[in-house]
């Protein structure tokens, strides 16, 4: 009980918060607006925070991570890929994707089992998931026409927006089967190591995938800061409206008054 | 005779088309652009020479002076006629360093196009990849070609795994206005540094 009356007081207090930073701004479409840096001295402040800690950190563990044997970063991706299907699912059903959220729950099944805790992704061999795309609090809020409220820069946890934060307390509130099982409740068989494992395991193969972009960003960016910010509310958008088609995540009419060279 | 009938064979289609419009499929635009670029990337070349090839493509096949005005958003509209010349001049310097360098990092990047889909007369999107290597895996990326011109399109946009160059871009360019008070002398200041630099 004391859990739902805290789930309850944060989301509240979040959602309220993200209202009042979406400037009346509540549905999410392609048409929603710039959304605001309320905290922009702070956000920068962090931001470059972060990049130090890239520097001295990140960088060099995702460039060795990189180094690895093809089978060893492949078998770690798909554990990690398998383990965030325990939020995926509960966010399908949040979304009221039902279909997704069965087939989702099988491809757990058989990677958990057949695949070796995940190891080898199997489902995806035997043909029956295409194009598994991952899921959170954040992006069901999103789904559910909360705006995205300020922009914000986590320490270490880099980019994110008021209602992807507060997507992010419900993680720890109990909506994340993987945290209640490593963290919350002593079931003997985890160890709150490896729910950290797994959170930066995840951080690093991110990082290494995209060391080359990060590097080319930084090196033709004027503003390192505002392409980032750019890049990460982009890519929420993308993945609330579950779409590929741009013209369905994109705002075409910016282009209509363009004249030709 | 034969000889006769053969120079006929050859050029009877070139005389009669030659009075109408070539007009080229987007689709195929693309895919001969990123041939053209695949090709210098993967000469035995320096890095400044395929630079300078890389240019020449990109002058020749992207909307530069249109994405320009793009990026800069609601501010285009307050513009003089001499800070416009004064923009379109500093943004083709700036597009052409940045897009070049960024480009000859790559070496011999395969590009398969595989569909496009047309949204109005102006704008055709072309869906590719980039093909998986060891360290990359593979990328999609879509171009927004603009075909108000069917004889003559142009790239204005590039949309890697859903995000627009073009919007980040744009987004750039207003943060650093907009943390000068709106004065667009800031982003003509950051656009000589950067060329300069």
């Amino acid at each position: 009980m004391r859990y739902l009356l805290r789930i309850f007081i944060i989301y509240i207090f979040t959602i309220n918060f993200a209202f009042a930073g979406a400037d009346g701004e509540n549905s999410f479409s392609k048409k929603t607006g710039e959304v605001k840096d309320c905290f922009e001295n702070v956000n920068r402040a962090t931001f470059a925070f972060n990049q130090g800690l890239d520097n001295i950190l990140f960088e060099p563990l995702a460039k060795g991570y990189r180094k690895l044997p093809n089978p060893i970063k492949i078998g770690t991706g798909n554990v990690l890929s398998n383990i965030s299907n325990l939020i995926t699912i509960p966010n399908n059903i949040l979304q009221g994707e039902f279909k997704t959220a069965g087939i989702n729950t099988a491809r757990l099944t058989v990677n958990t089992t057949v695949g070796i805790f995940g190891i080898f992704d199997v489902a995806s061999q035997m043909g029956f998931v295409k194009n598994y795309k991952k899921e959170d609090y954040g992006q069901t809020l999103g789904t559910w026409g909360i705006g995205e409220g300020c922009y914000l820069v986590l320490p270490v946890l880099g980019p994110s927006t008021i209602r992807d934060l507060s997507g992010g307390f419900v993680n720890i509130l109990g909506g994340d089967p993987w945290y209640n099982l490593t963290i919350k409740n002593d079931t003997q068989h985890f160890k709150e190591s490896d729910y950290y494992f797994s959170k930066g395991g995840d951080g690093l193969n991110f990082r290494a995938k995209n060391i080359d972009s990060f590097e080319n960003l930084e090196k033709n960016s004027m503003d390192f800061y505002a392409s980032v910010k750019s890049l990460y509310l982009q890519d929420r958008r993308k993945k609330i409206l579950n779409s590929n088609s741009i013209t369905e995540s994109q705002d075409d009419s910016d282009w209509d008054e363009i004249q030709s060279n | 005779m034969i000889k006769r009938f053969k120079f006929i064979y050859i050029f009877l289609p070139l005389i009669f088309f030659s009075g109408t419009s070539n007009s080229l499929e987007p689709n195929i635009f693309i895919q001969s652009t990123v041939n053209r670029a695949s090709q210098i990337l993967g000469d035995d070349i320096s890095k400044g020479e395929k630079i300078e090839k890389l240019k020449i493509i990109a002058t020749d096949t992207v909307d530069i002076k249109g994405i320009g005005f793009y990026t800069l958003g609601k501010f285009r509209k307050e513009l003089s006629d001499a800070e416009k010349i004064e923009y379109t001049k500093l943004f083709r310097e700036y597009f052409l360093k940045s897009f070049s360098s960024r480009l000859a990092e790559y070496t011999n990047p395969k590009i398969d196009v595989q569909s496009q889909e047309k949204l109005n007369d102006k704008y055709t999107i072309v869906s590719s990849i980039l093909i998986a290597t060891d360290i990359r895996p593979e990328v999609k990326i879509q171009w927004r070609v603009y075909t108000k011109d069917p004889d003559k399109p142009l790239i204005r946009d590039l949309i890697i795994e859903g995000l627009s160059l073009a919007r980040t871009q744009k987004e750039e360019f207003s943060s650093i206005i907009q943390s000068n008070d709106g004065d667009i002398q800031s982003l003509f200041a950051s656009l000589k540094k950067f060329i300069n630099n």
